[in-house]
């Protein structure tokens, strides 16, 4: 590892940290009560599902319009999977029963994942979104007719075993190994899918493969969200994972920027953390909102960070630099 | 026997407001490429100025129908001027996310303008009801059927007779050659969405008639299966969506009728995934070839 990057790793380790410890000692001393460290949970899980789409939209370019439906199997067999463990008197502390049900959800969802992406990966742009619409519709309706898990009433008790330091975390490593799938060859192959099909193709990348492979992690990635989902509601209902809840997380990865993951984060930040700030007018919330959308696709309709990513590192080093030419200035020592 | 037919009668009467809302959708596909997902929205609308013109000016049928497919004709225009023009020319994506934004703002405007909770749609067709045999038929799904193929019809004489329908086609063959000739490709475009409109409206206002209600979501599902209906057929193709919302609507009425009537929904969308991975361009879609 070279000087750059284990500083770069370095900087990022403590932002994360110093993050988390701000928000610990407003949480301790109660200045955040638990309406806000509920925005605060609800925008990590997001954070995940919007990341996770972005492999899918953002890496591959393709149109996924059913990232809710991935979700809904994540939650419901993790949610499953959680209440039978707890009903067969397994008492694992809390943390591993949450961290087998986030592996159980996501296995499922990723499973689905690679079910429904091999035969429609065929399909292309629009077709595919609408494909993945209609997947999403299905499982949706399956669990509303499905009994075991409560139908249209809903799964109720659900131990809530999320808090806000586990999120945390666990968002923190989803990110990181988001982050890392896009920099490795696989993240690259399927980068280069977006770019040009048919030169990957003919460059030697079993593009098919790839695409699947993106499809299945993001659903994956989409189950482990939809687990948290679900323990920390502790309560789960069919109507939740509707078209409009996919159209959602679409539109946060691409006001934040097709491809960009940072993006992502931010805009899963923002979307999230706005609405609720504008509760007061939730009448015209949603209306600001589309608002937002249209003015924003017009003007910068690559999103916000496009395919940049933000980078801790070169920020800061941008402010010493600027503070540099500053001084150097103000010393009229200008060489 | 008796029941089949009936449903028979029910299934062409949902299918043929399906195939003029999928009119819509194919007819704005086919000219600038994109999936108009407001469109369900304009059908709402459509229903909602039905709906005050029937109970607060008490306009007569006629009128109910036309005020609101002229409103819905001058909305559709204005939405392709603000929103969709200025993105002509941008990436397929930008386009189909301004789309959703369309509609998620129209479907708020609804709900503050209109107010979320449901209200009756009155009868606004005389209403008797025939008896042959022990079939029941209404005189609402008659004018229904009737009215949707009389447009049917009168849009397809409009598409291969006039100029401006000829216009239509050569845009959606081809924009690029459709200037050189001459063609004023952005009027037609605007053509395009004021009769996709009008006719959306017009499901709209059947479709609320059919249901007896009216509420600011209304649009979403029948929008959806709409959209299915026009892929069914092959996007872009206007008999194919007709020939789409017809088959959508019967499938749906006998899945009600002889299965279950929660699963309806999933079976739609399954015949859509079917239908794709076999013939990704529709019943009567041709199939082009990608060049490098």
């Amino acid at each position: 590892m070279d000087h750059n990057k284990k500083k770069a790793y370095l900087i990022n380790a403590i932002a994360i940290v110093a993050l988390y410890l701000v928000f610990f000692v407003l949480i301790q001393t109660k200045t955040m009560n638990n309406y806000f460290v509920g925005i605060a949970i609800m925008t990590c899980i997001m954070i995940i599902m919007a990341m996770s789409l972005n492999i899918v939209a953002g890496f591959l370019g393709e149109m996924a319009l059913g990232h809710a439906g991935f979700m809904a199997i994540g939650a419901y067999s993790s949610a499953s999977f959680s209440m039978a463990l707890i009903d067969g008197g397994l008492s694992l502390p809390p943390i591993i029963t949450l961290v087998l049900a986030m592996v159980v959800g996501g296995i499922v969802a990723g499973i689905f994942g690679f079910l429904i992406g091999t035969p429609t990966l065929r399909l292309r742009g629009d077709y595919l979104g609408i494909v993945t619409i209609g997947f999403s519709e299905i499982i949706r309706i399956f669990f509303i007719n499905f009994g075991p898990t409560g139908g249209a009433a809903g799964l109720k008790g659900i131990t809530r075993l999320v808090n806000f330091n586990n999120v945390y975390w666990i968002t923190i490593i989803v990110a990181f190994l988001i982050f890392t799938l896009g920099r490795s060859k696989q993240g690259r192959a399927i980068i280069s899918i977006r770019e040009d099909e048919i030169a990957s193709e003919a460059a030697g990348i079993p593009t098919t493969r790839y695409k699947v492979l993106a499809f299945s992690l993001a659903a994956f990635f989409a189950g482990v969200g939809g687990s948290l989902y679900a323990h920390y509601q502790s309560f789960l209902e069919p109507s939740k994972f509707g078209f409009m809840f996919s159209i959602e997380m679409f539109v946060i990865v691409v006001l934040g920027g097709l491809g960009s993951l940072t993006g992502s984060i931010i805009s899963a930040i923002v979307l999230t953390v706005l609405p609720e700030m504008l509760r007061s007018f939730s009448e015209y919330r949603l209306l600001v909102y589309s608002l937002v959308l249209i003015i924003m696709m017009i003007f910068r309709p690559q999103g916000i960070f496009g395919r940049s990513e933000f980078s801790l590192t070169a920020f800061i080093e941008s402010l010493i630099r600027r503070k540099n030419v500053k001084n150097s200035i103000g010393g009229g020592e200008a060489s | 026997m008796n029941l089949f037919l009936q449903q028979l009668i029910n299934g062409l009467n949902v299918g043929s407001i399906y195939a003029l809302i999928a009119i819509g959708y194919t007819m704005v596909y086919g000219i600038i490429k994109l999936i108009n997902f407001a469109h369900g929205e304009i059908m709402m609308f459509g229903a909602y100025f039905a709906f005050i013109a029937a109970t607060s000016f008490n306009l007569p049928v006629w009128a109910v129908l036309l005020s609101s497919m002229v409103i819905m004709a001058i909305i559709g225009v204005a939405i392709e001027f603000i929103a969709y023009r200025p993105l002509r020319n941008a990436p397929r994506l930008s386009a189909l996310i301004t789309a959703i934004g369309v509609s998620l703002f129209l479907q708020n405007l609804a709900l503050i303008i209109f107010k979320p909770d449901p209200k009756v749609m009155p009868k606004i067709f005389p209403e008797t009801i025939y008896k042959i045999g022990e079939i029941e038929i209404s005189s609402t799904t008659l004018i229904t059927i009737g009215l949707s193929l009389f447009f049917m019809v009168l849009l397809d004489l409009f598409i291969r007779k006039t100029k401006q329908g000829r216009a239509m086609r050569a845009v959606s063959e081809d924009k690029d050659a459709a200037i050189l000739m001459g063609i004023n490709v952005n009027r037609t475009i605007s053509l395009t969405f004021a009769v996709g409109s009008a006719l959306g409206a017009l499901g709209g206002v059947l479709y609320s008639v059919a249901y007896i209600q009216v509420y600011p979501t209304m649009g979403v599902m029948p929008g959806l299966k709409a959209f299915i209906a026009a892929v069914l057929g092959g996007i872009g193709i206007i008999p194919g969506a007709m020939l789409g919302g017809f088959i959508i609507g019967m499938v749906e009425t006998m899945t009600k009728a002889y299965l279950s009537t929660t699963w309806a929904d999933a079976i739609v969308f399954a015949i859509l995934i079917v239908v794709l991975l076999f013939k990704p361009t529709g019943i009567l879609g041709k199939n082009t070839r990608e060049k490098v």
